[in-house]
């Protein structure tokens, strides 16, 4: 199971990082959020994946998974949730004025604004 | 009465009053009054945190009660007590500033709110004790900092916004692996538990990795070479106010976060990690002068002052030694106030002279004497020169560079005060000497109530350093706990 999460996470990374390196500014951004999914599988793998039950305790259950890895989870889904809805926002506004969403012709200098 | 929540204070009373100031979107003056007021009293309880730090030792809350090292614990001492002071201290003159250097839309358009939401997010981030509360309070003031970074819309700062945040949105990813990883290895994420399970599972190599992966994230945040790339065309596009902001305190949480991490988790290979520390802050303050050096346009020129005061600074945490760990939090507060007096001084000169062009500046001595003479205070204060704030702390980090035998690193650190003595009297010079240039009409009234903040803000870093003994209590007692990890650890887990 660990072999299967890290081939997924090691997927999920390198779309990532080929997405982010792309110019279309769309496509970065749906690379930033391919990259969170991948750090979020990977807490849950690093959490431990054995452990059957749900993490409450009741009679008999010694065998459960640990809760913390998926409350870390849930905090950082949340965050990456906000900041790609305000990643989206901010790119539209971007089309809007630069007439562009090519990252090449959004370099900028001193000399042209 | 029970102040056993009051390192809390400088994080909640922030956070209450922007959440109040949002009720207020149109009244400017209803905003301008609440706003200082919440400072004023965030600032007032961050004075007593730090005076009761220094009474009673390290002071903890576990949120809910969970006994540490289950529930999330927030720990004040005394670094986290001093910086925690100092920034409020800053976005204090900041916002004053602020209301004569800020334009009416962004004021209606929740500038201040985000302040004090970016002021929660970095007092949170230096008080938490626990490494997973420590990213969501670096994510609190990011988010706060997008949107001051992109207040006013302006075609450029659109442009270097959405780069500063994509930056910092990778960043954050590798921030949530890295502690992904270290919770593999320790199964814990208090810090103080971190430090000492990090000790007994004795994984040197895993360990390491860790450590330069910690590095590379809050790198970014610090701006350390190579990861400086983004800084200094995302600072220089938002408005004064808020560079000044970003410059003085957002870097400085990234030191921070390296300082923390590096004292008292990566202990186990200190001639590895720390060599990488050093190396790597040496470099910074050489690409920095690099950069200080070769503009002509004032903002980036102290702009890369700020790359150099962060290598100076890890380059004293990396040591590891007392006198520089001493030196370098003399250094890193010094740095807060000096930049943010700085950047106040020369967003006044764009201001008075219409551009950030050195070229085109010339002659405002006669116009504007007290400016001149404020900025070369200031500039005197960066560089260094006795008895203003710099000196003290270069004094020390030298001093032990020397005593541990790092004299290379000691020298360059001595010939950067040079430079950056070289690139800010090149403002002075180019700006205030020389024949007069054709300057805009600007209001007398306006320039002057700019100037207040300013000339206060450096008139303390001025008795920052002529008061430098009286402080010696406090700075002491701050690199004790960080070149003694036990202390930290025996106050959070209550052994």
């Amino acid at each position: 199971m660990e072999l299967l999460m890290a081939i997924i996470i090691g997927i999920l990374f390198s779309a990532a990082v080929y997405l982010i390196l792309s110019r279309t500014l769309l496509r970065v951004i749906l690379g930033t959020g391919l990259l969170s999914h991948g750090a979020h599988l990977l807490i849950l793998t690093m959490g431990g994946l054995d452990g059957g039950a749900p993490p409450v305790i009741a009679d008999g259950v010694t065998d459960f998974a640990d809760p913390l890895p998926q409350a870390l989870i849930l905090t950082a889904i949340v965050i990456s949730f906000g900041v790609t809805a305000f990643m989206l926002v901010l790119s539209y506004r971007l089309y809007a004025e630069h007439k562009t969403d090519d990252l090449n012709m959004l370099r900028g200098n001193d000399e042209h604004d | 009465m029970n102040m056993t929540n009051l390192l809390l204070f400088p994080i909640l009373i922030p956070f209450l009053f922007a959440i109040l100031l949002l009720f207020f979107k149109e009244s400017v003056l209803m905003q301008r009054i609440l706003v200082m007021t919440g400072l004023f009293f965030s600032t007032v309880s961050a004075l007593y945190l730090v005076f009761v730090v220094k009474e009673d030792g390290i002071q903890t809350v576990t949120l809910g009660s969970w006994p540490a090292p289950f529930g999330i614990t927030m720990v004040s001492d005394m670094l986290s007590a001093l910086l925690v002071t100092t920034t409020l201290i800053i976005t204090f003159f900041v916002v004053l500033y602020s209301f004569y250097a800020i334009d009416e839309g962004r004021e209606k358009n929740f500038y201040y709110p985000a302040i004090l939401f970016m002021i929660t997010g970095i007092n949170g981030a230096f008080t938490t004790g626990d490494i997973f509360n420590m990213f969501v309070f670096f994510e609190v003031f990011l988010m706060a900092s997008y949107v001051l970074s992109v207040l006013g819309g302006e075609k450029k700062q659109l442009r270097e916004s959405i780069k500063y945040m994509l930056v910092n949105v990778v960043s954050s990813a590798v921030f949530v692996i890295t502690v992904a990883y270290l919770y593999s290895i320790v199964g814990t994420l208090n810090m103080a538990d971190i430090s000492v399970r990090i000790q007994e599972v004795n994984q040197p190599g895993i360990i390491s990795v860790i450590a330069i992966l910690f590095l590379i994230v809050f790198g970014i945040k610090g701006a350390i070479f190579p990861l400086y790339f983004w800084l200094p065309s995302s600072y220089a596009a938002p408005p004064i106010p808020v560079l000044t902001l970003f410059g003085a305190l957002l870097t400085k949480v990234g030191v921070y976060a390296i300082t923390r991490t590096y004292t008292l988790f990566f202990l186990q290979d200190i001639s590895f990690t720390h060599m990488w520390l050093m190396g790597l802050s040496l470099l910074t303050v050489v690409v920095g002068i690099i950069g200080a050096l070769a503009y002509f346009d004032v903002k980036q020129i102290i702009i890369y002052n700020i790359i150099i005061a962060v290598g100076v600074i890890l380059f004293g945490v990396s040591l590891m030694d007392g006198t520089a760990m001493e030196g370098s939090i003399y250094y890193l507060i010094h740095d807060m106030l000096i930049k943010a007096a700085l950047f106040l001084l020369i967003g006044i000169l764009i201001y008075v002279t219409g551009t950030s062009n050195l070229r085109e500046m010339g002659g405002l001595m006669k116009q504007y004497p007290a400016l001149g003479w404020t900025y070369l205070i200031a500039a005197f204060g960066l560089a260094g020169i006795p008895p203003l704030s710099g000196f003290i702390g270069k004094f020390l980090i030298v001093k032990g560079a020397f005593q541990a035998g790092h004299w290379i690193g000691a020298i360059a650190i001595l010939l950067s005060s040079l430079a950056v003595l070289l690139s800010v009297i090149r403002i002075f010079i180019y700006a205030f000497w020389g024949e007069p240039k054709p300057t805009p009409e600007r209001s007398k009234t306006r320039y002057n109530r700019m100037m207040i903040p300013a000339v206060l803000l450096v008139t303390l870093t001025v008795l920052y350093g002529v008061g430098t003994e009286a402080l010696v209590p406090y700075m002491s007692d701050a690199a004790d706990v960080l070149l003694d990890p036990s202390a930290y650890v025996n106050a959070v887990l209550k052994e």
